[in-house]
């Protein structure tokens, strides 16, 4: 699909808070697509983190978030470890996770699970998902 | 030289047979470490956003009672708990603006300045012991069991915290080999197990764990030794959804790394708690010799 760029579509706060929460740079990213090379959910993902890195670089919030990418992370740091550019991608992920979590949205509904599944699951499975999941 | 032992949440409910293993095998090998007498959840994982100081306390919190133990130690068995504590401790040592907002927070107690070094269970044996002198203490070899090592991402992830220093020697394989067991490497000793994403996108994390069962077993495995319990939930416990949907075709069977190590020891399987393994693996170690069928079907 096309994507429209114009001076009118380039969310300049959107990437100053993306690079701020993150701590990255992320205009060092060249396109090499490593990241989702190593990713090993990147079969699972609508658009590879590569693609992600673009949509950010471009400004494109809405894109950016329409998109599942970084609910699918894991936290693995395996495109961190294996990026060429120096990129902590790991963090642009939670950076992006942030956004929609700090306003008090959570993507994982603790109160919607069963006490069967949280029953079953090691502690470490909940508090980690929490953390990442909801806000 | 004092060494406080952090036990974390699991290892105290779902994870009996990580613990209690590893606990009889500390006072088999003679080495003295006490559990924290008080401790808090380290939070699970690391936080990664810059602005994000308050979820580091939790571990910071657990280091300064190792400290104030007098501890220069802190042995961790999970290893969730250990990246979350190692990559805290880092901060700690290393980032002084970050350490003194972070102590400025926590008025009640000590300063701290990543005094205790965190060290994952593996780390300990090397160095309190040795491989050689490990090797020296198992009675009962594991006569030559291919056991591939999962490192899983938080024991090697991010490269400053892992427990592989680079070189020649690799801990999980020199490990596996002071037990006897023929160590099997494999090309998805290190890929994500799926990890938290069992519960947000329990298919997607199905699938990474695939993957790695297939990918020991391609390189002729009989066994995976783990040391997270999250990492044995996926990889051990959801097997029945991969055989009930013909993903796999039989069982491969799981042991936390230190059941492993308790059973070379000779200390027998009343302290490996393999009735809180799948019924593959027990049968896997009656097969080989190396448990007894009686009490070892027990569950």
């Amino acid at each position: 699909m096309p994507i429209k760029i114009s001076p009118k579509t380039m969310k300049h706060g959107f990437i100053e808070r993306i690079m701020e929460l993150s701590g990255q740079d992320i205009y060092r990213c060249f396109q090499c697509g490593t990241c989702g090379g190593a990713c090993p959910m990147s079969a699972e993902m609508d658009r590879v983190p590569r693609k992600v890195m673009h949509l950010v670089q471009l400004g494109l919030e809405e894109r950016v978030r329409e998109c599942g990418t970084f609910w699918t992370c894991a936290s693995c740091h395996s495109c961190t470890v294996m990026c060429p550019r120096g990129i902590d991608l790991a963090r642009v992920m939670e950076a992006l996770r942030l956004l929609t979590l700090r306003k008090s949205i959570n993507f994982v509904e603790p109160s919607g699970l069963s006490a069967e599944v949280i029953g079953g699951l090691p502690q470490i499975a909940l508090v980690s998902c929490f953390r990442k999941m909801t806000g | 030289m004092k060494i406080s032992y952090y036990p974390g949440c699991t290892l105290k409910t779902k994870a009996k047979n990580l613990e209690e293993a590893a606990l009889a095998s500390l006072a088999a090998l003679g080495i003295e470490c006490e559990e924290l007498p008080r401790w808090n959840c380290c939070g699970a994982v690391h936080s990664l956003a810059q602005d994000d100081l308050i979820h580091h306390v939790a571990p910071v919190r657990d280091l300064i009672r190792a400290m104030d133990r007098g501890s220069t130690k802190l042995v961790v068995l999970c290893s969730m708990c250990y990246n979350t504590l190692e990559r805290a401790n880092a901060i700690m040592r290393d980032d002084a603006l970050r350490r003194e907002t972070i102590n400025g927070f926590m008025d009640e107690e000590s300063d701290y300045r990543g005094e205790v070094e965190v060290v994952h269970f593996l780390e300990l044996l090397r160095d309190e012991i040795g491989w050689e002198a490990l090797r020296g203490r198992v009675k009962v070899p594991l006569g030559g069991l291919r056991v591939a090592p999962y490192y899983g991402c938080t024991l090697v992830r991010p490269k400053e915290v892992s427990i592989e220093r680079g070189g020649e020697e690799r801990v999980f394989l020199a490990f596996l080999e002071a037990l006897g067991a023929r160590p099997v490497e494999f090309s998805a000793e290190s890929l994500c197990c799926g990890s938290y994403q069992v519960l947000a996108n329990p298919q997607a994390a199905l699938g990474a764990s695939q993957a790695i069962l297939e990918s020991a077993r391609r390189r002729g495995a009989e066994a995976l030794a783990l040391s997270c319990p999250l990492c044995e939930f996926n990889l051990s416990r959801r097997q029945g959804e991969l055989l009930e949907a013909q993903r796999i075709a039989s069982g491969f069977p799981t042991f936390y790394f230190t059941q492993l190590l308790a059973i070379a020891l000779g200390l027998g399987e009343e302290v490996c708690r393999f009735d809180l393994n799948d019924r593959a693996s027990r049968e896997l170690l009656i097969e080989k010799g190396i448990a007894a069928c009686e009490t070892a079907l027990v569950s």
